[in-house]
């Protein structure tokens, strides 16, 4: 193709080299940058970040590791009374055991002291914290349960399904809750005795009667702010094109909801579980000092303060050790989930 | 409006009605009754007085004849304190109850409101870090770890105060203080963020644009917005301070309604229970209906459903 001098010409200037195939170099250019992330590892990665959920997700590890692991080969029991070594101070040795030191038997400390019985009292607060972060854990994953199913399908069927339903989630809420757990927890006990007798039902005594009929009370009562989440979430998101689309398609009801509409709110389930820990563990220990939880000789964080009540004025550590690590525990849980609302689902921010 | 209101009380009255015959059934279905537990009854004395209370009847029928006589704000007498009606303690126990709980819930307002407005207005700064900090940790801390402390510091080592019913206005110091102490929490961190929320807002803008003065535009255009959710919050939580003060009532022994309560519960007096719930689930869920109403008078975009 020859030069056309004129610079009117209608003709088309095309240059031929403009058509030739791309090289390498330039294909390059248009590869995007950065890999595309993950709904998980971008989450993770603002979780990284953010340090004062770092910092609390370390001491939940620590406080875990300090009530599951530690007290399987820990030298003391939670139950072990040991003679002659009643109410001692942190890291004392009674006469006894200061005979057999000099003796040059090896003992482990005390290190938190023992209680009024004798016992190790550095055991009982981890067995405490054991129970207390079971509590919130089982109950915690109860009411994710009981919660995101409830309140997904009173907002998928919405009409009078979910009149009726968040009418019933109404109730619920403003029932005073207090009352209702004391009065189950008496009236669960008769039930679950007898059911424990019965084959098969051996495990109830494992777990305690009264660890359950806690749980049987979380799973009746506190699982409407889990519903009422869910419920405004997937009222909004049943809108949604893809889940015209998935309809138009033939997907079933229960297929729209657990694979559209559910994965879809992951990031609300997570936050509202992981906040949902640290109240259920506050509602134990509430219970527990009001002497509605677990059963002696087991120790819960709040029994373990409430013990301690009567001998503040002259050993007020036994009081103040289980305190603050209820407060301490609360506190990490607390945090870590503002954390996790910040990575997972920066919507629900304010 | 009116509409709105009667379906709301209408409501109401469902979940009290539901709440009394739950705690109705409920208290029945554990094994053991009010007369089981003192000291060796004749079996001809113990159905003397279960004749004389209705006992002895079916459970539907006791239920039913309970129910005539609540709807006509006829409770009953107490099965275990000779002598007295449920109202009667209602009525003396409430106020005891109300009156620490209703100052705590004044003083948590008063306090958390504006350290939520000072901790949104200077957002970043040490003093935010300081208020959000501390308001964090109050939310962590349980209330009888609160309690238990106070009264180790306040009561036992300096002896300040004292840490025994309520005889003085020196008594009230320290369970106003541990009921107040979460509440307060809260709502800072509820101004705070509602706050801030605001201040984002277009006709905040819009304020300092045509250069209004800045105390005016925050205490007529902010503050009343941002103290909308505080508001709703207030109901919820003046019921519950009221209901929830078991732990601060054991502690510092005020014979107030929630010791009432568990007493009433352990001992298995039926009809201070049944007394006690209807009256406190009426509290809470009436309390709910205003907070709604007034939310509405005060934000008038809010539309009634």
């Amino acid at each position: 193709m020859r030069d056309n001098p004129n610079p009117l010409s209608m003709q088309l200037k095309l240059n031929p080299d403009d058509f030739l195939p791309a090289s390498d170099e330039e294909k390059q250019s248009l590869v995007v940058m950065r890999d595309s992330v993950s709904f998980w590892k971008d989450g993770l990665r603002r979780l990284g970040k953010n340090k004062i959920a770092m910092v609390s997700l370390v001491a939940v590890v620590i406080i875990m590791l300090f009530s599951f692991v530690v007290p399987s080969f820990y030298p003391y029991s939670y139950e072990e009374q040991i003679r002659g070594s009643e109410n001692m101070a942190p890291m004392k040795y009674s006469e006894e055991e200061q005979a057999r030191i000099d003796a040059g038997e090896h003992i482990f400390p005390h290190v938190l002291g023992t209680d009024k019985l004798g016992r190790d009292y550095a055991i009982r607060v981890m067995m405490g914290s054991r129970i207390s972060l079971i509590v919130g854990l089982v109950a915690a994953v109860i009411i994710l349960i009981i919660g995101s199913v409830f309140g997904s399908i009173a907002a998928f069927f919405g009409g009078w399904v979910d009149l009726i339903m968040m009418r019933i989630v109404d109730i619920i809420y403003t029932v005073p809750d207090i009352l209702l757990i004391v009065l189950l927890s008496f009236a669960l006990k008769a039930p679950l005795e007898s059911l424990s007798q019965m084959p098969g039902f051996g495990w109830i005594q494992v777990v305690g009667r009264n660890l359950i009929s806690i749980f049987i009370v979380f799973a009746l009562l506190y699982w409407v702010g889990m519903a009422r989440m869910v419920r405004s979430q997937i009222l909004m998101l049943k809108e949604s094109e893809y889940v015209t689309a998935a309809r138009a398609l033939g997907a079933s009801n229960g297929r729209i909801i657990k694979k559209h509409l559910l994965t879809n709110c992951i990031g609300t389930l997570i936050v509202t579980t992981t906040l949902q820990i640290p109240s259920s563990i506050f509602t134990e220990s509430f219970l527990s000092f009001l002497g509605l939880g677990v059963a002696v000789p087991m120790p819960s964080l709040g029994s373990l303060a409430s013990d301690a009540i009567n001998g503040l004025n002259t050993y007020p550590y036994l009081l103040f050790i289980p305190a603050i690590l209820i407060s301490l525990i609360i506190l990490s849980f607390n945090l870590l989930g503002d954390g996790l609302r910040d990575a997972f689902d920066p919507k629900m921010k304010n | 409006m009116v509409r709105y209101i009667l379906k709301r009380l209408g409501l109401a009255i469902v979940t009290i009605w539901i709440v009394a015959t739950l705690t109705f059934f409920l208290m029945n279905m554990v094994p053991g009754g009010p007369f089981l537990s003192e000291k060796a009854v004749s079996p001809k004395a113990l159905a003397t007085l279960e004749e004389k209370y209705g006992l002895d009847k079916p459970l539907f029928e006791q239920y039913i004849t309970y129910m005539k006589g609540a709807v006509h704000g006829d409770f009953g007498d107490s099965l275990k304190q000779r002598g007295r009606t449920v109202m009667s303690i209602i009525t003396t126990k409430f106020p005891v109850s109300a009156r620490v709980g209703g100052l705590a819930v004044l003083f948590s307002f008063l306090l958390g409101v504006p350290l939520g407005c000072i901790s949104a207005l200077n957002r970043g700064k040490a003093g935010d870090n300081a208020i959000i900090v501390i308001a964090t940790c109050g939310i962590a801390v349980p209330s009888f770890v609160v309690c238990t402390v106070l009264m180790y510091i306040f009561g036992v080592r300096l002896k300040w105060l004292p840490t025994l019913g309520l005889s003085t206005w020196k008594n009230y110091i320290m369970p106003i203080a541990a009921l107040a102490f979460y509440p307060t929490a809260y709502i800072t961190r509820l101004m705070r963020s509602s706050m801030l929320d605001v201040l984002g807002q277009d006709y905040m803008r819009t304020a300092r644009a045509k250069g209004l003065n800045q105390f005016i535009s925050l205490f007529k255009h902010a503050l009343r917005n941002a103290v909308l959710p505080v508001v709703t919050y207030l109901g919820p939580l003046l019921a519950y301070t009221v209901t929830g003060s078991f732990i601060v009532e054991k502690i510092f022994t005020i014979p107030g309604l929630g010791g009432e309560f568990i007493g009433s519960i352990t001992s298995r007096d039926y009809t201070v229970i049944m007394g006690t719930t209807i009256f406190l689930a009426a509290l809470m869920v009436i309390m709910n209906v205003i907070v709604d109403i007034v939310y509405k008078l005060v934000d008038p975009r809010i539309k009634l459903k």
